[in-house]
């Protein structure tokens, strides 16, 4: 077993609080910062104390047992626990410098900015071209071939035009697993969000869908700030530049992927990614 | 051995009493329908549908022409008034109000009006409507009908809402979609043939009602278009000529009845092939 010797890299020296302290950041600015972020469950606390920056056009990926509040963690971003009566958030979060927790936030408008993709592939009632214009229309003022160009851009974002462009009146409903949640994330970046949040994105789809959503993620990571909460270990260490840590609802350790999976600083991060529980 | 012997023989016993209990039920299903058929089959004629409804031993044998017309504009405005009622309360249900105490007790007066004797409901609107204009009208009988189209229509279109996924309105509300939006351009499309289904059982239901009507539409013996006066109406003609001692009349009302009976029927097996396709879909989302 590794451990943090005094020959440890650069990195592992400031042996203070991780959570105190924000990950080197190789790639964009800031994005998003978190400070002191708590979370209830009703009376059940289920983030304790979350302290970390995000980086922009950087994929981070949170990692942990199931009910470690990673998936919590990410509804946080964009509010979406609001839609659930008794959750609370308490804290600062910080995207692009304004506080979203803020009483005052327009919510829709944070969603907006904030786009989600979720576990299950959840295409709409609708067309293929109508589910990725869908929220172009929320948003409104869009129409004709600017709508076009829009959607069709989105879908080759999310690298799915190929197999859709000569089905776009189709029935979203009608497509594979692994098109759907391509559909989805095409969907959601078509509002150009300033942060992806993806949900375990490809717990339930194959293998090869699987490869076709991450390397849909590498080819975004130019654009976004990225965050993905995933179980799969192997596809936190595959495309993500920053990987946390989480466990029982604290964030136990957060930094450079190649580090994280390489050589933990903590015990616990160790035990979970050596495989001894989780 | 004798265990399992004894066990086997209390199956059958459970497995013949059931079966027993199914066969009576349709038994007196197809009886009634055998009856209706052997009896309604002689009065089916084109004459139906373009003559008025005759008086007692009449020369012409005359029609249903004024009841079924009476019939069909009651119950279409019936349903066009409860079904968005019903449809609406159901979405507050399901979205809006999903764990508020109002909403609790909503749910509860729909469950006792879904039960409720439909003649109640015709002495009710006899009360707020018959009584202050004085006398009977097919406005009143649309009504009453209304009131009935509501519990049906509000409890399927609850269940429905229901059956769409969480994970499709939260990824309408992660886009930023206001739940008004949601509801529109992505629940009701998703639930929408359900919700039909709701109203086409609400149609079943109130087309065959004769109790609310007599109270509220009565009767008429000519063609009239005027919903401030009295209108006929299938379930009452049925009423009043199957209770005559004339036979043509008798036979009209057997007629009638044969008709409702093949509505009603064509009706729920559109519902049920709707319920169908929509579980197919169902079933795709996984």
């Amino acid at each position: 077993m590794m451990s943090a010797t005094p020959k440890a890299p650069k990195h592992l020296k400031a042996r203070v609080p991780v959570s105190a302290v924000p990950p080197a950041l190789p790639l964009g600015p800031p994005k998003i910062e978190i400070r002191h972020l708590n979370f209830y469950y009703g009376a059940l606390q289920a983030l304790h104390d979350i302290n970390l920056t995000l980086a922009d056009r950087s994929i981070t990926a949170f990692i942990g047992p199931s009910g470690c509040g990673k998936s919590t963690l990410l509804r946080v971003l964009n509010r979406m626990y609001a839609l659930y009566p008794k959750q609370r958030a308490e804290g600062e979060v910080l995207i692009g410098g304004r506080d979203i927790l803020g009483p005052t936030v327009d919510v829709a408008d944070l969603r907006y900015r904030v786009g989600m993709v979720f576990q299950k592939p959840t295409p709409f009632p609708m067309s293929v071209f109508q589910n990725v214009a869908f929220g172009l229309r929320l948003a409104g003022g869009m129409r004709g071939s600017e709508l076009k160009d829009r959607v069709e851009s989105a879908l080759k974002d999310a690298a799915i035009w190929e197999e859709v462009k000569d089905k776009l009146d189709a029935d979203g409903r009608s497509l594979s697993g692994g098109q759907q949640q391509r559909l989805c994330i095409a969907r959601t970046i078509a509002v150009q969000p300033e942060v992806l949040l993806l949900d375990e994105p490809t717990a339930a789809l194959d293998p090869i869908s699987t490869l076709k959503v991450e390397e849909t993620l590498e080819a975004l990571r130019q654009k976004y700030c990225i965050v993905i909460v995933t179980h799969n270990l192997q596809q936190a260490a595959r495309v993500s530049d920053v990987t946390g840590f989480m466990f029982l609802g604290e964030l136990i350790e957060i930094g450079p992927s190649n580090e994280l999976f390489t050589a933990p600083k903590n015990r616990k991060t160790d035990d979970y990614i050596t495989g001894r529980f989780g | 051995m004798s265990r399992r012997r004894f066990r086997k023989f209390k199956n059958g016993l459970f497995l013949g009493l059931s079966m027993m209990a199914t066969l009576a039920g349709l038994a007196a299903l197809a009886a009634i329908l055998f009856t209706l058929i052997a009896h309604g089959l002689a009065g089916i004629s084109p004459r139906l549908f373009t003559q008025m409804t005759p008086v007692p031993n009449a020369d012409q044998p005359g029609g249903l022409l004024n009841a079924i017309f009476g019939s069909a504009v009651m119950t279409a405005l019936g349903i066009l008034v409860g079904g968005p009622i019903g449809v609406l309360a159901g979405t507050y249900l399901a979205e809006y109000g999903r764990n508020s105490r109002l909403s609790t007790a909503v749910r509860f007066i729909n469950d006792v009006l879904l039960s409720a004797p439909s003649i109640i409901v015709g002495l009710f609107i006899y009360e707020i409507i018959v009584v202050p204009m004085g006398h009977f009208s097919a406005l009143a009988g649309a009504l009453s009908l209304a009131v009935l189209a509501i519990p049906v229509t509000l409890r399927t279109t609850e269940d429905m809402l229901h059956l769409v996924p969480m994970g499709m309105k939260d990824s309408s509300a992660a886009l930023g979609a206001q739940p008004w939006r949601t509801t529109l351009s992505i629940l009701y499309p998703a639930a929408r043939s359900g919700i039909v289904t709701g109203l086409l059982l609400a149609v079943a239901r109130i087309s065959g009602e004769t109790a609310p009507l007599l109270f509220t539409a009565l009767n008429n013996q000519f063609w009239s278009t005027n919903l401030a006066e009295p209108m006929a109406n299938l379930p009452v003609v049925i009423f009043q000529f199957a209770l005559s001692p004339y036979a043509d009349w008798q036979q009209l009302a057997w007629a009638g009845a044969l008709l409702i009976t093949i509505t009603i029927l064509v009706l729920s097996i559109a519902a049920r092939t709707l319920l169908a396709v929509l579980q197919r879909q169902g079933g795709g989302d996984r």
